[in-house]
């Protein structure tokens, strides 16, 4: 027994994480099962929300969710729609996310908050960092390890910023693991049988839908599909402009609401949505700036506007059902994953498709994280019985003549997959070959995403055609693809030097993790000090809330004054930047209110009292 | 580099048991897999990524009969050239000339032809069937026999069949673009 639990305690903690566009979630698997890790209040959602405050600090989780009301120009959400992106792929999104761009923004986004410049990895690694911080103060230990999940339909430059984005945050990412492959896991724990499942993930921005064979531990994925860029913000976003247009006729505006309105408004839209899976209408209403909006909606006109959201994730899951050449019938069970999966609609159209009652009995917000607990519990070796096959979701293939692709390996093939290739010099002497790799699943290099150029270099210079360069492709087990070659002639390794096309460089991350090392210290006092001013201003607001109570009249002069002097007190230390004074200033005030408080409570519980006697 | 049979710890024969193939597939991707390896140092890494993957493409190849044919018409210098499934089979000559003269015509518009196209596609499909169903039998013969003339024969079939599926895709793509 003494031996088991030392084994356990030298393994390596490995933490799991759903890194999510609206929230994200960290678990860890004890000797019961996987468990999420609450946040220090409680909470186990911490919003995907990251803001840099006026005084420059950053700051990720709640805290940023405030600001994205009170300072919008300078928070950013749902910024995992634009990892692996470059500033064409996101026009359309950018007029309905009111997000500021940098200039050179082509190859990787950069985010413009305040007088900052974050590109999607870096805010992501805010995310990620507020995530290991939680692990760690619930934990009581340094965690450094972890899985993070990417959606499966995601490409490989999504999964290496993702990548990345962990780096930043100072964590060794040992996997990525597809989120409805992870959400099987978390399944499969209590249901030990064999079967093909079928997962239907839909997130706050992104769908995916899996097929898998589950056989004695093995969970072997058939075949996936999905689409990055489809998920409840697209619901959030088509309510959000039915109302803006609403208010702009209403209030006769003479500009757009501003971005503070706007996020209120957004607020309340997501409200009004979330109540409408359980209730058949909602209200969405909005004070602000002397204006009232009120809006009654009905379950049935919401449905009518997210039909045509619905419906595209439909022809994913009958191209995954034929990539895996299964008929609905042959589906044993169908997972539901993610947020949306609670509204009513959805939950009836995969009913439909499938023709099989969906599984909601694990919460949708956590089973992925949960999954992702125990695919780091397999790592880590915790968990032995257990292994995932998954695939690629794309095809990779190489530019040939006149623009075609040629393809190496095809889409959902189980993974690690390779492919090795040939390649020629077309002139003497000719030194280098660039070869350019794509993924997708069209026939033309200009309709298929452009991975990165491979130059191969240092070809021993011969006649046109008589070089012989043998290139292994080989996809790993995160879905993300190296080069290796061989000068078949001299039997020496071929140097290759990668251009992403989307991206971070190497270089570009190591200096971002310096970065991070230096502004580690300076971050984290700057989120004690807003901590403490969060909590200054709770303290204050209530004090001057009791301050119309009649307790405070109860109060002695000598009382009153000394909370007047508390109160002055905090105010002086307000805007120190050290947060120890302001808790200090914080705990006085505490002790000075205290009997305003009891005097409160007990004409309260008096009033209460008196109320049941009647 | 060992061949994909070796990797699964089957005698190279072209007639597979399916359950029997999964069956060592998955055991061995219980011992190979990258996440065995996940604790142990950079070399071990390395050596699992690479056996794991191409224990991958091994089982990919050898549960198709179709890429297992070609993968033994290639490891016995027989290769399947892609020029060789260009070239139109002696007796389908009559049927490509009038499925083209149809194909033309739909393109030009004229959708009357739509019938006699999904009739050649059906008939197609049967052929299809028709050249995949002799496998099992020349496979069982190769294996018994290992003669060069039943590779031959495979892959005259393979080749047909890659021609007719050709057909049945441009048809396919022709209708679906019409429609």
């Amino acid at each position: 027994m003494g031996n088991f639990q030392i084994d356990f305690g030298k393994r390596d903690r490995v933490v799991g994480i759903d890194l999510g566009t609206t929230n994200s979630l960290v678990a860890f698997m004890d000797l019961t099962g996987p468990k999420v890790i609450p946040d220090p209040s409680g909470s186990n959602l911490v919003p995907s929300v990251v803001a840099v405050s006026p005084d420059g600090a950053i700051v990720a989780g709640p805290e940023a969710r405030r600001m994205l009301i009170t300072h919008p120009e300078r928070t950013v959400y749902s910024v995992k729609r634009l990892m692996g992106r470059g500033l064409a792929d996101v026009g359309e999104e950018l007029k309905l996310f009111p997000f500021r761009i940098a200039e050179g923004s082509e190859s990787v986004i950069q985010l413009l908050l305040g007088d900052r410049k974050l590109t999607p990895p870096e805010v992501s690694a805010h995310v990620l960092r507020h995530l290991k911080r939680n692990a760690e103060e619930f934990l009581g230990e340094p965690v450094t390890k972890a899985v993070i999940t990417v959606p499966a339909y995601f490409n490989d430059a999504q999964r290496q910023a993702t990548k990345d984005a962990g780096r930043i945050a100072g964590l060794d990412v040992l996997r990525l693991v597809n989120e409805p492959t992870a959400a099987s896991l978390a399944y499969g724990l209590d249901k030990r049988k064999d079967g093909i499942v079928a997962v239907y993930d839909f997130g706050g921005g992104t769908f995916d839908i899996s097929i898998l064979k589950l056989h004695e531990g093995i969970f072997e994925v058939l075949a996936t599909n999905g689409d990055t860029h489809l998920g409840g913000d697209d619901i959030d976003n088509l309510l959000l402009r039915i109302a803006l247009e609403d208010i702009a006729s209403e209030w006769e505006l003479n500009a757009p609401l501003d971005p503070e309105g706007v996020q209120r408004l957004r607020r309340a839209v997501i409200e009004a949505k979330e109540s409408l899976s359980f209730f058949p209408s909602a209200r969405i209403e909005l004070e602000y700036q002397g204006h009232a909006y009120r809006r009654e909606i009905d379950r049935a006109l919401l449905e009518k506007l997210i039909a045509p959201i619905i419906d595209r994730t439909l022809g994913p899951c009958r191209q995954c059902l034929r990539d895996s050449g299964l008929t609905p019938e042959q589906i044993d069970e169908v997972v539901m994953v993610g947020g949306s999966t609670r509204i009513p609609m959805v939950r009836s159209a995969v009913e439909a498709l499938f023709r099989s009652h969906p599984h909601t009995d694990l919460n949708p917000d956590e089973v992925v994280a949960l999954g992702a607990a125990v695919q780091a519990a397999i790592l880590s070796g915790e968990v032995e019985d257990k292994l995932l096959l998954d695939v690629t979701p794309l095809s990779l293939g190489i530019e040939t003549m006149g623009g075609v692709v040629s393809k190496l390996i095809h889409r959902n093939s189980t993974i690690p997959a390779s492919a090795t290739e040939s390649f020629t010099t077309a002139v003497d002497g000719q030194r280098n070959v660039l070869i350019h790799v794509l993924q997708g699943e069209r026939e033309l290099a200009r309709d298929c995403r452009s991975l990165a150029r491979f130059d191969l270099k240092d070809i021993d210079p011969v006649p046109a055609g008589m070089a012989r360069i043998e290139v292994r492709f080989l996809i790993d087990a995160n879905g993300i693809l190296s080069v290796t070659a061989v000068d078949k002639r001299t039997g020496k390794e071929t140097g290759v030097e990668v251009k992403p096309s989307y991206g971070l460089t190497d270089e570009q991350v190591e200096k971002m993790i310096l970065e991070s090392f230096e502004k580690a210290g300076e971050d984290f006092a700057a989120r004690q000090v807003l901590e403490a001013r969060v909590e200054a201003d709770n303290i204050l607001r209530a004090t001057d809330k009791a301050k119309q109570n009649d307790a405070w009249l109860a109060l002695s002069d000598a009382e009153r004054a000394a909370i007047d002097r508390a109160i002055n007190e905090l105010l002086v230390v307000y805007h120190a930047e050290d947060h120890r004074l302001i808790l200090q200033k914080i705990e006085s005030l505490n002790a000075a209110t205290q009997k305003l408080a009891e005097t409160m409570m007990n004409a309260a519980v008096g009033t209460a009292l008196k109320g049941t006697h009647i | 580099m060992s061949g994909y049979f070796e990797l699964l710890g089957l005698p190279p024969a072209l007639t597979l048991d399916a359950a029997e193939l999964q069956r060592l597939f998955y055991e061995r991707s219980r011992q190979w897999h990258p996440d065995r390896f996940a604790r142990k140092p950079e070399e071990e890494r390395q050596r699992a990524l690479d056996l794991s993957s191409r224990l991958n493409d091994a089982y990919r190849t050898l549960r198709d009969p179709v890429q297992r044919a070609q993968y033994v018409l290639a490891q016995e210098g027989l290769d399947a050239g892609p020029q060789r499934s260009a070239d139109v089979p002696p007796e389908l000559l009559e049927e490509v000339f009038e499925l083209n003269m149809a194909l033309e015509e739909l393109r030009g518009g004229d959708i009357s032809v739509r019938p006699q196209l999904e009739a050649a596609r059906a008939s197609f499909l049967g052929m299809l069937a028709a050249a995949e169903a002799r496998l099992p039998e020349l496979f069982a013969a190769w294996d018994a026999a290992r003669r060069r003339e039943t590779l031959a024969e495979i892959r005259g079939v393979l080749d047909r069949r890659k021609y007719i599926q050709n057909l049945v895709n441009e048809v396919e793509k022709e209708l679906s673009a019409a429609a």
